[in-house]
């Protein structure tokens, strides 16, 4: 069983929170698309066992269908996609149409992820988003009225320029359509080395409170409770059966391959390796018939404190018995404060598993670093 | 003898002595071109990396002048102030002295110092004008400052350049000529002095000497006067590129020893050697020993270290006698010494060594003089650290040492350098003009005041047009206060510093707010309080932790993530907490960054 995943590193506009890999420059589309099919041909890929396949960037719903079909038919050379289960298209509402939407479902794409981010029209412009809040709404009732695909959306809440009640009324909006079953809520992070990052130090953008995020932040478990949503993931929330199988095979340590620029690929054991995150570079390589990748190792600690880490994210929490496969004292020398963040009500223990309580959620880094094996 | 020449290289830090040492050990051939580097004496990593002399090194190179055959010993001395009492031993050693001045700087707080120190001793000085291949070399000014400075007659400078090696062949010459030969009996009892000893860790202690009588021979049997241990020479030589053994080293010559000398301790700067059978009536005057300027506390990271961290100190010391240390204990650090060191330069670089040739990483407190106080009873007792000072009502009065401070700079720079003086609580003591707009300001003033931000502020409001120099000149009484920093209600033994009273509610606020922005945020809301005995002077809150949340974990975040998060784990680990609070390393030398 393995995972792949596809990066598209252009975008029509530069989001000013955005650290991901990605160029505003769309002239090299054509040359990018025959690269990422070319490091395909290059891969070992086994011929069986894909169970799910992702297209994230950057933005990859702005490929012409004949690029997003290149795609496709080299990865359909190498391996059998009988299996699969779950094919997702991360999208922006710019992009969608009656014709892109059929152009994907044509292709097999089963479920969409759509970048909304915000309903507001003067928080979209100030993050320079590439589209309108109309446009949203529309796409929105596009997909609806089209049909068959999963749609997952996606909000940044706890910004600068959103206030509670705009929160509640995005969030009640959101949850309320029936062709909807999957949410992505992101708690605003300043990235450094973003324009965001950068405002904010020249003070042309006023930090978010954290009060704020906090509010946000339990207005979003209420709602979501409310309606009897699942918070699987501390981002992540769904109807019940509608979890994400690709982002939640990340957590569970399937292997994955990624392809494109800056993509990262995981054996499924203790070697994790990525792409250069620079188009050019990456392009040359290619061509260069060389795979352009940069290997990390893991050592026990590092298997431990990811498992750890993505464990403690979601609904089910850590198992203990998954982290002695790789430290078996690990339990015993943490016995103080897990013991302690148990009494302060920021962590659960659940049979052999640990999981974090709403307000654990909340500065699950501390704990997750508090609870690393570091020598 | 009347062909050995023993002289040093002296001035101020930079202006070109190991540069020149450099071009005088090609030009006398004792080393050829192929061996070169730039200032090769400078043997030590850290001199290399920081392009700066610490400690001295002597070297012995022979040059043939119109027919004669001449051994020049030279020693190279290092110029930053810290290290002063270096350049005292190499003169001590010597009869004279290059005395090198940038021809770009012109004459500076240590061109002063050190020429002074010199002429104490009766050195001849031969005045070199070095880099005078610079764009900004100012000959004919610099050189009216040296003709004023030394009252030499003018054709006496040497123009030369240790770059380009213009004017060597006038410095061999003119030390030859004008530094007088070694006086001294050659069949007297053999008598010796030591100026210097470095450790090898194969050879054990090697100690360097000056024949002032009579001849060494290997095998001899020796002893120090004043220690009075005895030794046989098991080797003995002359200090080339590297020690070489010889069986002799006679009256006027430098040479080295090596004689199963173990502990450090035994082999004092200053002393003097003599046969043991036929010993010489007198001892040569030695050297004072050196006091340490500051003291701060070193404490292990781990504090499972402190035994190696003992360990590590010692060795450290067998090659720099001018440590001193002994053990400390604080309820925030655990076990750890409390050392003495010539300045901050000095401390910073037992820091680094401490880490680079043991590996050692330690936590050091806020840096402080040593004060007196004197009890209401009538004791005298020193303070070495701020936790020393009896409390307020068993003390009369309390006494800090005091410096002389010279500062040299341009005349538009003697306001703003007299404020910040005067701030510093100096009191100017003289006003001297070198030339028409270079002046000499003579301050006296607290120590204390120039080991936290003096260098710095005084390099910047000169725009680096400023020198300094100083030498203690005593303790006097000032109103000196202990004030203390509380986390949520727990006193830092560790944060605890002694400060003149007037300056105390300034320093205390900015303290707290430093400490804001050091100590990272926890569970629960942190007061931070400075106080000084039972009144609050100074507060700051860090709010509680309520947020510390990751938005994405997919593919690419999770290795990015998992190392961010194993660093923080990592420096918390090195954290210490009093009370319930924990408290990076960097907060307890926050006093020294109140200004950044
Ligand atoms: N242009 C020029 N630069 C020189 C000359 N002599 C030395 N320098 C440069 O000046 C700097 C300091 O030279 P050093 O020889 O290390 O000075 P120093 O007096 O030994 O310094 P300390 O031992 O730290 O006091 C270096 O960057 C040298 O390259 C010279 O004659 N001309
Ligand atoms: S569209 Fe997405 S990937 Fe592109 S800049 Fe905006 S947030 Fe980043
Ligand atoms: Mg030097």
């Amino acid at each position: 069983m393995f995972g792949v995943y596809i990066h598209i590193p252009f975008c029509r506009k530069a989001c000013t929170y955005c650290n991901f890999h990605f160029s505003t420059n769309l002239r090299n589309t054509d040359d990018m698309i025959r690269a990422i099919s070319g490091e395909i041909e290059l891969t070992a890929l086994p011929t069986q066992g894909i169970k799910t396949l992702y297209f994230g960037g950057g933005t990859p719903s702005l490929l012409a269908p004949s690029a997003l079909k290149i795609l496709f038919e080299a990865l359909k050379e190498k391996t059998d996609f009988s299996g699969m289960t779950e094919i997702t298209l991360e999208c922006n509402p710019e992009d969608i149409s009656i014709k892109s939407l059929k152009s994907w479902k044509d292709l097999g794409v089963s479920r969409l992820s759509l970048g909304l981010q915000s309903l507001n029209n003067a928080e979209l412009q100030a993050m320079n988003r590439a589209h309108t809040a109309e446009q949203s709404l529309k796409s929105l009732s596009l997909i609806g009225e089209f049909g068959g695909f999963e749609v997952s959306v996606d909000l940044i809440y706890g910004t600068p320029w959103k206030t509670d009640q705009e929160w509640q009324q995005e969030l009640e909006f959101i949850l309320n359509l029936d062709h909807v079953q999957h949410l992505s809520a992101y708690a605003l992070s300043i990235e450094s080395k973003t324009q965001l990052a950068f405002q904010i130090k020249a003070g042309t953008v006023l930090a978010g409170k954290d009060e704020r995020m906090i509010a946000q932040f339990e207005l979003l478990q209420h709602e979501i409770q409310e309606r009897g949503w699942e918070a699987y993931e501390i981002s992540n929330y769904c109807r019940k059966q509608h979890r994400a199988i690709h982002n939640s095979h990340y957590w569970t340590f399937v292997p994955y391959y990624g392809f494109g620029p800056s993509a990262h690929s995981f054996d499924g054991h203790q070697q994790r390796y990525h792409n250069h995150a620079n188009n050019a570079r990456y392009l040359s390589e290619i061509n260069a018939a060389q795979l352009p990748r940069i290997e990390e190792r893991l050592s026990d600690a590092d298997c431990l404190n990811e498992r750890l880490m993505t464990g403690l994210r979601t609904i089910d929490g850590v198992e203990i018995a998954q982290l002695h496969r790789f430290h078996g004292d690990w339990e015993r020398e943490n016995r103080q404060q897990i013991l302690h963040f148990i009494e302060q009500g920021l962590l659960y223990k659940v049979g052999d598993a640990l999981q974090l309580s709403a307000s654990g959620k909340l500065i699950s880094d501390r704990i997750i670093s508090d609870l690393m094996w570091v020598e | 003898m009347k062909n050995i020449r023993n002289f040093c290289i002296i001035a101020h830090i930079d202006h070109g002595k190991s540069t020149l040492a450099d071009r005088l050990l090609e030009y006398t051939k004792t080393i050829d071109k192929r061996q070169m580097q730039a200032q090769l004496l400078d043997d030590m990593d850290l001199e290399r990396e920081r392009g700066i002399t610490i400690k001295s090194h002597a070297i012995q190179m022979e040059y043939e002048l119109d027919g004669e055959k001449y051994i020049l010993n030279l020693i190279d001395t290092p110029g930053h102030v810290d290290f002063s009492y270096e350049v005292s031993r190499s003169i001590a050693a010597c009869e004279g002295a290059l005395l090198i001045v940038d021809a770009a700087q012109g004459i500076e707080a240590q061109t002063i110092s050190n020429l002074f120190m010199a002429l104490d001793h009766g050195l001849e000085i031969i005045p070199v004008l070095n880099k005078i291949d610079l764009p900004g070399a100012m000959q004919e000014e610099v050189k009216d400052e040296i003709v004023e400075l030394l009252g030499c007659e003018r054709d006496a400078i040497i123009p030369a350049s240790g770059k380009t090696g213009l004017g060597v062949f006038d410095i061999l010459r003119a030390i030859i000529e004008r530094v007088p030969a070694p006086k001294g009996d050659p069949t007297a009892p053999f008598k010796a002095l030591i100026f210097d000893s470095v450790f090898n860790s194969f050879r054990g202690i090697i100690a360097y000497f000056r024949v002032i009588d009579g001849e060494i021979r290997k095998g001899q049997h020796v002893k120090f006067m004043n220690t009075g241990m005895d030794y046989r020479a098991d080797e003995i030589g002359v200090l080339k590129l590297t020690p070489t053994p010889k069986d002799v080293v006679r009256a006027g010559d430098v040479g080295f020893i090596i004689s199963g000398i173990k502990e450090a301790k035994e082999v004092k700067v200053g002393d003097t050697i003599t046969d043991f059978n036929n010993p010489a009536l007198q001892s040569i005057q030695g050297f004072e020993e050196v006091k340490p300027m500051v003291f701060a506390g070193l404490y292990p990271v781990d504090t499972e270290d402190y035994e190696d961290l003992r360990d590590a100190m010692g060795k450290l010391q067998l090659n720099d006698a001018s440590i001193v240390f002994e053990p400390e204990s604080s309820a925030a650090l655990g076990f750890g010494f409390r050392c003495g060191f010539l300045g901050m330069l000095h401390l910073e670089i037992i820091q680094e060594r401490l880490e680079r040739e043991f590996n050692m990483t330690v936590i050091t407190t806020v840096p402080n003089v040593s004060y007196i106080a004197y009890t209401t009873k009538g004791e005298v007792l020193p303070v070495n650290n701020p936790s020393d000072l009896p409390s307020p009502d068993k003390i009369k009065f309390v006494e800090e040492p005091y410096i002389s401070a010279s500062i040299i700079t341009k005349s538009d720079w003697v306001g703003p350098v007299m404020s910040l003086c005067l701030d510093k609580r100096g009191i100017l003591k003289n006003q001297v003009y070198l030339t028409s707009d270079r002046v000499e300001l003579s301050f006296e003033m607290p120590l204390a005041e120039i080991v936290f931000d003096f260098y710095d502020r005084l390099k910047t409001i000169s725009r680096g047009y400023a020198s300094f120099d100083y030498s203690p000149i005593g303790f006097k009484e000032s109103h000196l206060v202990k004030m203390d920093i509380m986390l949520n209600a727990n006193q830092v033994d560790a944060l605890s510093a002694i400060i003149h009273r007037d300056s105390a509610f300034d320093l205390g606020k900015k303290i707290c707010k430093k400490l804001k922005e050091l100590i990272p945020k926890q569970q629960f809301e942190i007061a931070i309080q400075a106080g000084i005995g039972a009144k609050i002077i100074a507060r700051e809150t860090i709010s509680a932790l309520r947020k510390d949340v990751t938005a994405k974990c997919y593919g690419g975040d999770i290795s990015r993530k998992r190392k961010l998060l194993e660093k923080q784990k990592a420096g918390k680990k090195r954290m210490r907490s009093v009370g319930n609070v924990d408290i990076p390393q960097s907060a307890f030398m926050a006093v020294l960054k109140l200004n950044d």
